[in-house]
């Protein structure tokens, strides 16, 4: 029976207090109470995209686990490219197999759930060999003084589904299509058009789950009873009711944290997920629900191997880096809400060159760097003749993989000249663990926070947006290594 | 193994414009300014340069590319006139390609010239420059200032020396130049500042504060040289000669090799050294008379004199704060200003240090003479820390 062999999450650092919107907003609702707690969001350089990848590292941290990947599906409503597939770019950062399958699905708040039936259904079907990634994330934009903007959050989460059982094996699912509109957003839309809570909890939520759930446990022939972890991705109040019309007791409830993160979109089923497998006991049963113009029932059963594989980093310790947005105003200019003053430096021109980016896909993209095979001497980026000034061998450098290692800050400024959408713009010399240096900027460094010699880890990130051309590109930068 | 070109290049004329911001002339006239100098200054006619070379950086902003914004801003006679560009180095590399000329016995008589015009641009700081199509791809989207700051959080690492005493000798150095270029009369800045305001002064690329950066000036200088026995048949009995001209091109070690510890310039080193030979100097802390270095930035000025050999490893902070770069120091650095405060037409900057070193070995410094000056260095860094051309040249006094 196909299970998950690994999971991983990812949550951007910055939060955003609830208070701090309302602080700035609350004139729009009569000062309504805003909620509890914070969201998450993300910092200028991060999106759906990358947040995905992230959480796909977290799953697979070294490049031996991503060897056998058959396929990689990367669900989410808010992808950066419509014509480019956003699953092949992180593929090819990854450094996943070129063989690969790499898919792009969205087009519901149920995009998550639904890839990983399907996943659970392709692999079931297939060989014995490969595995199937499966991540899910949103970077769902809120207007200023809506409800969303204080209910949403910023993340993604990551499933990888094995032959075998693996920490919880999949006993069935169940679906339901229905075309209940209480939400949408054109294409090319940035905000989503909501319609009353009321309704979509009465005639959504609370009609079209339970029979889905009763249908699943009846065929799986599962007591209602038995069930141990149930998981809501909405507002712990219609997680109560729910469980209530299914049967299932109050406490077996996840929390959705939505104090802690918000409403992360399409992945938060599986952010609620990995939750539960970091800490559910073998047996556990676990039931999965993700809703969306319809209705996904997912019903998985621990195994006697939970535990023994864990995320890099899990949600507990991604819960815990956490960095608090002073700003609400900072938090629209990345949100490209604000449109802010950015300077004349900001009209350079960043073009791509195409067909350099394609010839240098493997240096750019997933940071390879090169390992002269005759003096040792790792360096980036790969070049024809080695860097060492004693050998200078021409045509001696195999690929040497860069982004899984640590580095430490050689040199650094905070340059407040230059243009970023996050003055100031960090960035320095880094010193590979392996060898080599290289000169790239930093992410999630705030002033005062880098210092020679620090550890840093490499995130993908977005690096320049050419907006007289509609594009974006990406490239590694070097992030405080943190608790990692 | 080669002889080099010691003494056998002379400069027998120097121009150097006004340098600030030149709202009031585009390149063609900073290089008439500069031209019409130096031509009286050599006592020749336009008729009489034989080949020229143009130093410029930033083409687009400046002149458009090729050599002709030179040949036909000057009404040059139909001669080769070549456009160089080697990052801040350009104006050296300029003053290269005619002495090369002349020792080589292409010709008798050729003019270097090096023009910037910055401040077309609308914005201040330099303006932005591509990288390549590779490079953009990767490479941070820095400035200079950001690019050179870098020099100080290694070096203050490197030599566990406090930020807040690094800051000190850093302040020490715009002081200095400060002072300096109130003698100097075509200097863009010429306001002396104290300690506490460069201390002061608002954060551009931590740690470098707006004092501790050089002034965008616009500008041009330019040099006619000839051989020793061409000076001597239009009458000269002592000259400037060219004593030494090393430059050296990083070869990617500091950008991508772990060697480099992102404190010093081994570019600079490796000139320097040559340079020295060159110029039969052994003992440079003794021999130079006084120096113009590329202090883009008062930490690349600190980390030179290490670079240059004229302070010990970790001792430059040390010797900046006793003042022995001052004027009146050991070793006088930047007499005229210096990119600080003379200004930084990036072209023209080489051979605007050529016109500082040319003037105090003749003695027409005025009050910023340094007594006695026999022998002088300049220094550019063109580019940035880990990824540069660095250029000495060596000039001095020599009986004809």
């Amino acid at each position: 029976m196909p299970g998950i062999a690994a999971y991983g999450v990812y949550l951007p650092r910055l939060r955003i207090p609830r208070k701090l919107i309302a602080g700035a907003m609350g004139w729009l609702s009569g000062g309504k109470k805003p909620g509890r707690g914070e969201r998450t969001a993300c910092n200028w350089d991060e999106d759906s995209l990358t947040m995905g990848l992230e959480a796909i590292r977290d799953a697979l941290p070294d490049y031996a686990s991503r060897r056998d990947v058959r396929s990689l599906v990367l669900a989410s409503t808010t992808l950066p490219f419509a014509d480019r597939s956003n699953a092949t770019l992180v593929a090819s950062a990854l450094d996943l197999p070129d063989s690969v399958l790499a898919a792009d699905v969205g087009g519901s708040q149920r995009a998550g759930t639904t890839a990983l039936a399907q996943a659970f259904t392709q692999r079931a079907a297939s060989g014995p060999d490969g595995r199937i990634v499966v991540a899910a994330a949103d970077r769902r934009l809120a207007r200023p003084g809506s409800e969303q903007e204080l209910a949403y959050g910023h993340g993604a989460a990551a499933m990888v589904v094995g032959a075998d059982d693996g920490l919880a094996r999949c006993i069935g699912a169940r679906h339901l299509a229905a075309d209940f509109v209480d939400h949408h957003r054109l294409a090319g839309e940035t905000f989503d058009y909501t319609l009353e809570e009321r309704w979509t909890r009465e005639a959504g939520w609370f009609t079209q789950v339970p029979p889905v759930v009763r249908e699943l446990l009846t065929t799986s022939e599962v007591p209602s009873s038995s069930i141990r972890h149930f998981i809501v991705p909405a507002d712990g109040a219609i997680g109560k009711r729910l469980a209530t019309l299914c049967g299932i007791a109050e406490d077996r409830l996840t929390d959705p944290m939505t104090d802690l993160c918000g409403l992360t979109g399409c992945g938060h089923s599986m952010l609620m997920l990995a939750a539960v497998l970091e800490k559910a006991a073998p047996g556990d049963l676990i039931l999965l629900v993700g809703f969306g113009q319809g209705v996904d029932a997912l019903l998985l059963q621990a195994t006697d191997r939970i535990g023994t594989v864990r995320p890099r980093r899990g949600v507990a310790a991604s819960l815990r880096a956490r960095h608090e947005e002073t700003d609400y105003t900072r938090f629209l200019a990345h949100c490209g809400i604000l449109q802010v003053e950015t300077g004349m430096r900001a009209e350079r021109d960043a073009r791509t060159a195409q067909p350099a980016l394609w010839r240098k896909h493997a240096e750019v993209t997933a940071l390879t760097g090169g390992r002269c095979e005759r003096c040792g001497t790792v360096q980036f980026p790969r070049s024809r003749v080695c860097v060492a000034p004693e050998c200078r061998a021409t045509d001696t450098q195999l690929p040497h993989l860069l982004a899984e290692n640590t580095g430490r800050i050689k040199t650094f400024t905070e340059d407040w000249l230059a243009f970023t959408a996050r003055p100031p713009l960090v960035y320095g010399n880094i010193a590979f663990a392996d060898g080599g240096n290289a000169f790239i900027e930093f992410a999630d460094f705030d002033p005062g926070e880098a210092q020679v010699d620090a550890a840093v880890r490499f995130v993908f990130r977005l690096k320049d947006i050419d907006r007289l051309r509609g594009f974006r590109r990406y490239f590694w930068k070097a992030a405080p290594l943190g608790d990692a | 193994m080669a002889s080099g070109i010691r003494d056998k290049v002379v400069i027998i004329g120097m121009g150097c414009s006004q340098f600030g911001e030149r709202w009031d002339c585009g390149a063609d006239d900073l290089m008439i300014e500069a031209f019409t100098e130096a031509l009286g200054d050599a006592g020749l006619e336009r008729d009489d340069l034989e080949a020229g070379w143009l130093g410029v950086f930033y083409d687009e902003q400046s002149v458009s590319k090729s050599a002709l914004a030179l040949s036909m801003a000057l009404r040059l006679p139909q001669i080769p006139v070549t456009r160089v560009e080697n990052l801040c180095a350009t104006g050296t590399e300029a003053l290269r390609g005619a002495a090369y000329a002349v020792a080589s016995g292409a010709c008798d008589i050729a003019l270097a010239m090096g023009v910037e015009k910055l401040k077309d641009t609308g914005f201040g700081g330099l303006p932005e420059r591509t990288k390549g199509s590779f490079e953009d791809l990767w490479q941070p989207g820095f400035t200079p200032p950001g690019a050179f700051a870098q020099l100080a959080a290694a070096y203050a690492a490197k030599h566990r020396l406090p930020m807040a005493d690094l800051k000190r000798a850093m302040a020490h150095v715009s002081v200095k130049s400060h002072a300096n270029a109130v003698h100097s009369p075509k200097a863009h800045l010429r306001r002396p500042v104290t300690e506490a305001q460069v201390l002061e002064a608002p954060m551009i690329a931590w740690p470098l504060g707006v004092l501790d950066c050089c002034g965008v000036s616009d500008g041009a200088a330019c040099a006619i040289v000839t051989t020793p026995e061409r000076a001597r048949a239009l009458g000269r009995r002592d000259a400037v000669a060219i004593k030494a001209l090393q430059l050296v091109a990083s070869n990617g070690y500091e950008l991508s090799h772990q060697g480099w510890d992102g404190a010093h310039t081994p570019t600079t080193r490796a000139a320097a050294q040559r340079a020295y030979a060159e110029a039969g100097i052994t003992d440079p802390r003794r021999e130079l008379s006084s120096i113009e270095v590329h202090d883009c930035f008062s930490i690349t000025e600190l980390v030179l004199m290490e670079d240059l050999g004229l302070s010990d490893e970790g001792r430059a902070a040390f010797d900046i704060l006793d003042g022995r770069f001052d004027l009146d120091g050991a070793t006088p650095c930047q007499t005229d200003g210096g990119l600080k405060c003379f200004g930084h037409p990036v072209g023209a900057s080489g051979l605007r240090m050529a016109y500082e070193i040319y003037n105090q070995l003749l003695g027409r410094a005025g009050g910023r003479q340094v007594a006695g000056a026999s022998l002088g260095l300049t220094h550019n860094l063109g580019g940035i820390p880990n990824r540069n051309v660095a250029s000495v040249s060596v000039l001095g006094l020599r009986s004809l």
